[in-house]
């Protein structure tokens, strides 16, 4: 720039400096899709680790355990168990000695304590369906303690493998799939946990949400879009709506509990407060995709409908909101699906709660998914490594299913004007 | 009877106030032509009856466990109660749980006497505010029923209902904004009764843990915030941003400008799948996985005090979740810089990177500028990522091996124990909660205005 002489295009270091420039060009280039990579590897990596430590969780292991009644000191008069409080009966009889002694009967010493609460509820079933097993002996398939069932899968402790070596040598030993995990709720003892109690409470709490937030979140967006004067109230709920749908969830976990729970005295705990809760947080993600929505119906559907003499209100509730709604959909079900995965606020009413029975309604305790994954995250037993990872696959797949629901909407019914 | 009964049947009215309207003004047609359709007519009926009685109704709710609650206190069996207030609070819920059939038998023998009362008061004071409720509906309907005439105006009517239902809608992210600040303003201010302002702000201790009874040693609890805030800026706004923003940007670059368009179908839901997974499960991997690679890392360049929950571990998984976000934000930054100045670089001889480099991002960078600031109030207010991975020991450190904790960890800290509501360890999490709203909404607050004044800028 500075030399008055003219370039020479055809000099040799002219070809060195494009040359470099276009080395340069695809460094930057690389550098682009290698920021992409990460990004995608990072991903890859996530979904590897959950599903290589969860897959497990939905396996179980079960030993077979020769059991012979006769010769167990069990005291049960057969007779009381064809009645309706058989399973009392059973609860004070001593089914844990029974099978402790069985098992070391079968499998030596170590095996005393292989089986846990699981394979004692599984025996009062098994009893209960059929009281005159208690008249002979019988084998059966019962549930393995956690540890032995770590060790099966190869990450247990030396004396646990031992014994899992041994079973294997008697193919006393079978793997299948856990359906417990997915019909039962919170336990203590880790191969009888389930998410069922989980899921039923995020699902209670995602219905209140959609029930509150969609309504009024549409109901504003039409408002702030179509009616709104340009005004500074009208400012003021817009930067307020910008705001909310920016401000930390946890922030609304204080607001539900100091509002909901220590002014309006709601059940805590509740599915009924979780979704008051999330619904604030929902409603203001739900307006922005609303007026976009609404926004990008073209002014000559107004036009032609004001033409006709509809009144503002039957344009807007007859013709703009129908076109807008598939838009408003999609956007409603990517806020419900942050709503899903959603913890901190709900940790702050109350429902990191230990819950052992599913919610019957809206106001009973519950927890959701998202916090009973965190719950079991705090545990310190190995077992329940597994179990997360496989809550977690549980609670991806819902969120999978959502947002898959929400492209399909936008693909399928969304209109480019 | 009770006040979900008079619901149902404001509900009843309401329908029937429908279909009397509707058939009133069919039957006008026979007169001459309706302004409205018969419709409006039942809607307005209908409107005119529910809201004003379930507003009513609404109303009453608070007041009439006030009355009740009065009414029991002051009678034989109230009077009868402990005057210890825990005590006597526990006794009352249990017999409410029973007086409603929650609950088959107390725990207290109080509560066993105290049931019917409440039941007997409740269902007073619910017959007093139903009756009111329900007469105000049928009069409203049956005024609202008499207008119906040829040229009434129903649909006016009901429009100006809809009207205010759609105003009252929007209100609610006004009434939200407010109940926030003010419910954290009130329980900070009580906070700051007890525990001095100026120490929460500069101190640079914080150890809560207050002992229950007074005569326990350690009983004052220090609560400097200093530590807590370091922290969140440390993993929120140094490390997340420095493993955010470059892999954002060039993410955002590379989608826009290079990616061939079938490429790009494919990476950009992966970005959106990067952002919608929850952050309890980033949480989870950032502990279970990277954490302990972290500190092993750690441990071999010789750094003897990493810890298995180091900011590092918190604040990487943290960024790799912001990526999406920034690469949002940069690229409609990118994309509304006018194409003239790109077809002007590219035209005088400006390979595509140096185009990028040289014209498009310094054109853009006000906005990419917002879109950090918001992904920075984003991070500090990020709350499960940290609580599973960064650790609860408030250290004032820019180690990054080392554990420190955030202004939202603590908070779940001192919320999630057993204690009563009014201990300075609870009102403390709600000073800090109020301390996060207002940084993060000044952070919005200049973000979006950056954003807006850039964008205007080119149009």
């Amino acid at each position: 720039m500075s030399s008055g002489t003219p370039s020479r295009w055809t000099d040799g270091s002219m070809h060195r400096r494009v040359r470099r420039r276009y080395a340069a060009e695809r460094r930057f280039r690389l550098l682009g899709l290698a920021a992409v990579g990460v990004s995608v590897l990072f991903l890859a990596f996530l979904l590897y680790t959950m599903a290589a430590k969860g897959l497990g969780g939905f396996m179980q292991h079960e030993a077979r355990l020769p059991v012979n009644f006769t010769q167990s000191d069990l005291f049960v008069d057969p007779a009381t168990l064809r009645g309706p409080d058989a399973r009392q009966a059973l609860a004070s009889a001593d089914l844990e000695g029974v099978i402790a002694k069985a098992a070391t009967a079968a499998y030596g010493p170590a095996a005393q304590e292989m089986f846990g609460d699981a394979a004692i509820d599984q025996l009062t079933s098994a009893i209960v369906d059929n009281p005159d097993m208690l008249n002979g002996s019988t084998t059966l398939w019962l549930t393995v303690a956690s540890n032995v069932d770590v060790a099966a899968k190869g990450e247990g402790d030396a004396k646990a493998e031992q014994l899992v070596r041994t079973l294997e040598g008697k193919q006393a030993l079978r793997q299948r799939f856990n359906t417990q995990f997915l019909t039962s709720s919170d336990s203590t003892d880790p191969t009888s946990v389930g998410v069922w109690g989980a899921l039923k409470g995020s699902f209670l709490t995602i219905v209140i949400t959609m029930v509150l937030a969609f309504p009024v979140g549409v109901l504003a967006a039409v408002y702030l879009e179509e009616f709104a004067p340009r005004n500074r109230w009208t400012d003021a709920i817009e930067v307020s709506i910008n705001n909310l749908a920016a401000v930390p969830s946890i922030i609304f976990g204080l607001l539900g509990l100091a509002v909901f729970l220590n002014v309006m005295n709601l059940p805590r705990s509740s599915p009924l407060v979780g979704g008051l809760t999330l619904a604030l947080m929902t409603m203001p993600v739900i307006v922005i995709a609303g007026r976009n929505a609404i926004k990008s119906v073209p002014p000559s559907i107004r036009d032609a409908a004001l033409g006709v003499g509809a009144s503002k209100m039957q344009v807007t509730f007859h013709h703009v909101l129908p076109l807008a709604l598939p838009g408003i959909l999609t956007g409603t079900i990517i806020g419900l699906a942050r709503a899903l995965g959603e913890t901190a606020p709900l940790l702050m009413i109350g429902m990191r709660a230990f819950i052992a029975a599913p919610p019957g309604g809206v106001t009973d305790p519950a927890t959701v998914l998202p916090v009973q994954i965190f719950l079991w995250s705090d545990e310190v037993d190995r077992a329940f490594v597994e179990k997360t990872s496989a809550a977690i696959i549980v609670l991806l797949l819902f969120m999978l299913l959502m947002n898959g629901l929400a492209i399909y909407l936008r693909n399928r019914f969304e209109r480019r004007w | 009877m009770s006040l979900g009964l008079v619901f149902a049947a404001i509900l009843a009215v309401a329908a029937m106030a429908w279909w009397l309207g509707f058939v009133r003004a069919r039957r006008l047609r026979a007169i001459g032509r309706l302004h409205s359709l018969p419709a409006y007519h039942g809607a307005y009926a209908a409107l005119w009856a529910a809201i004003p009685a379930l507003l009513l109704l609404a109303a009453w709710a608070p007041v009439q466990s006030r009355l009740v609650d009065q009414a029991v206190m002051s009678s034989p069996e109230g009077r009868a109660l402990p005057a210890f207030e825990m005590q006597r609070e526990s006794i009352l819920s249990e017999a409410r749980e029973m007086a409603h059939g929650d609950l088959e038998q107390g725990f207290n023998p109080e509560s066993r006497t105290l049931a019917p009362r409440i039941r007997a008061e409740e269902s007073r004071y619910a017959i007093m505010g139903g009756a009111v409720a329900l007469l105000a509906a049928l009069a409203a309907a049956f005024l609202a029923l008499r207008r119906s005439a040829p040229e009434f105006r129903a649909r006016r009517g009901v429009e100006r209902w809809l009207m205010v239902l759609l105003f009252a809608a929007s209100l609610i992210a006004i009434l939200t904004t407010l109940g926030i600040l003010l419910s954290l303003m009130f329980e900070s201010l009580r906070f700051f009764k007890l525990y001095p302002v100026g120490s929460f702000l500069f101190g640079t201790e914080w150890s809560p843990q207050t002992a229950i009874r007074a005569d326990q040693a350690g009983s004052s609890g220090a609560f400097g915030s200093l530590p807590l805030m370091w922290g969140t800026f440390f993993i929120g706004a140094i490390i997340a941003m420095v493993v955010a923003v470059p892999l954002g940007l060039m993410s955002a670059i590379y989608l826009t400008q290079y990616a061939h368009p079938r490429l790009r179908s494919w990476l950009k839901p992966i970005l959106e799948i990067l952002a919608g997974v929850p952050t309890v499960v980033y949480g989870y991997f950032a502990a279970l996985t990277v954490a302990p690679v972290v500190r092993d890392f750690g441990l071999s360049i010789g750094v003897s005090s990493a810890s298995s929950e180091s900011a590092l571990a918190a604040g990487l998984v943290m960024g790799i979740m912001i990526i999406p976000f920034i690469s949002s934000m940069a690229d409609d930054s990118i994309a509304a810089v006018p194409q003239a100045m790109r077809d002007g670089s590219l035209a005088m001889g400006a390979t595509k990177s140096e185009t990028i480099r040289k014209v498009l991002l310094p054109a853009a960078l006000p906005g990419v500028m917002g879109g950090v600031l918001l992904a920075v109030s984003r991070a500090i207010g990020e709350t499960m990522i940290v609580v599973m991975a960064a650790g609860l020991a408030a250290n004032l450190t820019a180690n990054p091996f080392a554990s420190v904790t955030t202004v939202t960890v603590q908070i779940v800290q001192l919320l999630t124990g057993d204690q009563e509501f009014d201990s300075a360890k609870t009102l403390a999490a709600f000073a800090l909660g109020l301390a996060l709203f207002l940084i993060t909404f000044l952070l919005n607050l200049i973000a979006l205005h950056i954003v807006r004044r850039y964008r205007e800028q080119y149009e």
